[in-house]
């Protein structure tokens, strides 16, 4: 398991784009979503930043994503730039 | 066929997923200049998922990584090169020796990563005055480089001149690479037209550039995509001579005759020559002949 030890942030609240704030957490993972879209693309946004945490073993964050209608490969670009911000090493 | 290469910023993602919708031959994913120091390993990310995910149907992808002297340009080529694109282009690269060092990598980085020996291609940029004076060196310092490009806006800097519409002050930089590129037998492709309003200014400066023997143009906008397309694309009319030139030689020869006339003109070995370059490149965009 690889630690997040510090708060980090990556993307934009730009069309297209989703703003990612991950912090240490003492509870397992936490994940909380907004999005205009969260009705339809909710559980795949979800699984998106689930599949990213589980690819570092990231097990102690607490991941919040402001989501602008960005493609699955922008948020699992947005979460692992903040999760290699934020890890140990 | 590339005659338009637009430059789209890496840490954009709204530009990137239209990338394949603005009409342009190529574009340019940029980790350079169009990206903040602090932004870098984002833009890396952002630009590798997108390569990997995207597909970009009917658009080459190039993607600009950042210079030799710079902490950046190991990390990007350990992002990029496992994906392939169609060419990387290496920024400032002012020396033979340039290429050498980035061909030594990216071929450690080919075999880490099973991929073929050289498949990964380069688009040297030319920005420097150094770099415009061993052109040819560069251009043929490794099987890997398959084009010259002119970056007129850093040019100018080092050569303590104003960067104009007119572009004198970077002709023989112009006219030198082209030489250079065409010597090493690699394509060779001109430097943005910055003024994005200017639409006539784009058209003027597309066609000095194709006269001089450029392959294409690059563009900092999708508004100038159409006219670079245009310029560097043959015309109906050239079309048709180009293949009444080849007619006209291919029955020559079955006669026994080694030159002929067409129109009153003698068609010899360099009309040859560029008509089988107009007919390539009319083929290449669906443009080649007309029924009859």
């Amino acid at each position: 398991m690889q630690k997040i030890v510090k708060s980090a942030t990556a993307g934009t609240l730009e069309s297209s784009d989703v703003y990612v704030e991950l912090t240490p957490s003492d509870g397992g993972n936490e994940i909380e979503i907004e999005s205009v879209v969260l009705a339809q693309f909710g559980d795949a946004i979800r699984k998106s930043a689930e599949a990213v945490l589980k690819q570092f073993s990231i097990e102690n964050a607490k991941l919040k994503l402001i989501d602008r209608g960005a493609l699955d490969c922008v948020i699992r670009a947005r979460v692992e730039t903040a999760v290699l911000r934020a890890k140990e090493g | 066929m590339r005659r338009s290469m637009l430059f789209l910023p890496g840490s954009t993602p709204n530009k990137i997923i239209n990338g394949d919708s603005m009409g342009s031959d190529a574009i340019i994913l940029d980790l350079e200049d169009a990206v903040s120091p602090d932004e870098k390993d984002a833009a890396r990310i952002l630009v590798r998922n997108a390569i990997r995910d995207m597909g970009f149907d009917g658009v080459e992808v190039i993607v600009r990584v950042n210079a030799l002297d710079t902490p950046y340009w190991k990390q990007d080529l350990d992002a990029i090169v496992p994906l392939c694109p169609d060419l990387i282009m290496p920024p400032k690269t002012t020396s033979a020796q340039d290429v050498l060092t980035l061909d030594a990598y990216i071929g450690e980085l080919e075999k880490a990563n099973g991929m073929e020996e050289n498949s990964v291609k380069l688009i040297p940029l030319i920005e420097t005055a150094l770099g415009v004076e061993n052109a040819y060196q560069i251009a043929s310092a490794s099987q890997r480089v398959s084009a010259l490009f002119l970056g007129g806006e850093d040019l100018s800097a080092d050569l303590h001149c104003r960067r104009t519409k007119e572009g004198n002050e970077i002709d023989y930089a112009r006219k030198r690479l082209v030489c250079a590129a065409r010597a090493a037998g690699v394509e060779v492709y001109d430097t943005p037209f910055t003024d994005v309003n200017d639409d006539e200014g784009i058209v003027c400066d597309a066609k000095y550039a194709k006269s001089l023997g450029f392959t294409g143009k690059a563009s900092i906008s999708p508004r100038h995509v159409s006219a670079i397309n245009e310029v560097f694309s043959p015309t109906r009319a050239e079309i048709d001579h180009a293949y009444e030139v080849i007619e006209a030689i291919t029955a020559a020869k079955a006669q026994g005759r080694g030159v002929v006339a067409l129109h009153g003109k003698m068609i010899d070995a360099p009309v040859v020559a560029r008509a089988e370059q107009t007919i390539a490149a009319a083929e290449a965009l669906g443009l080649g002949r007309e029924a009859r």
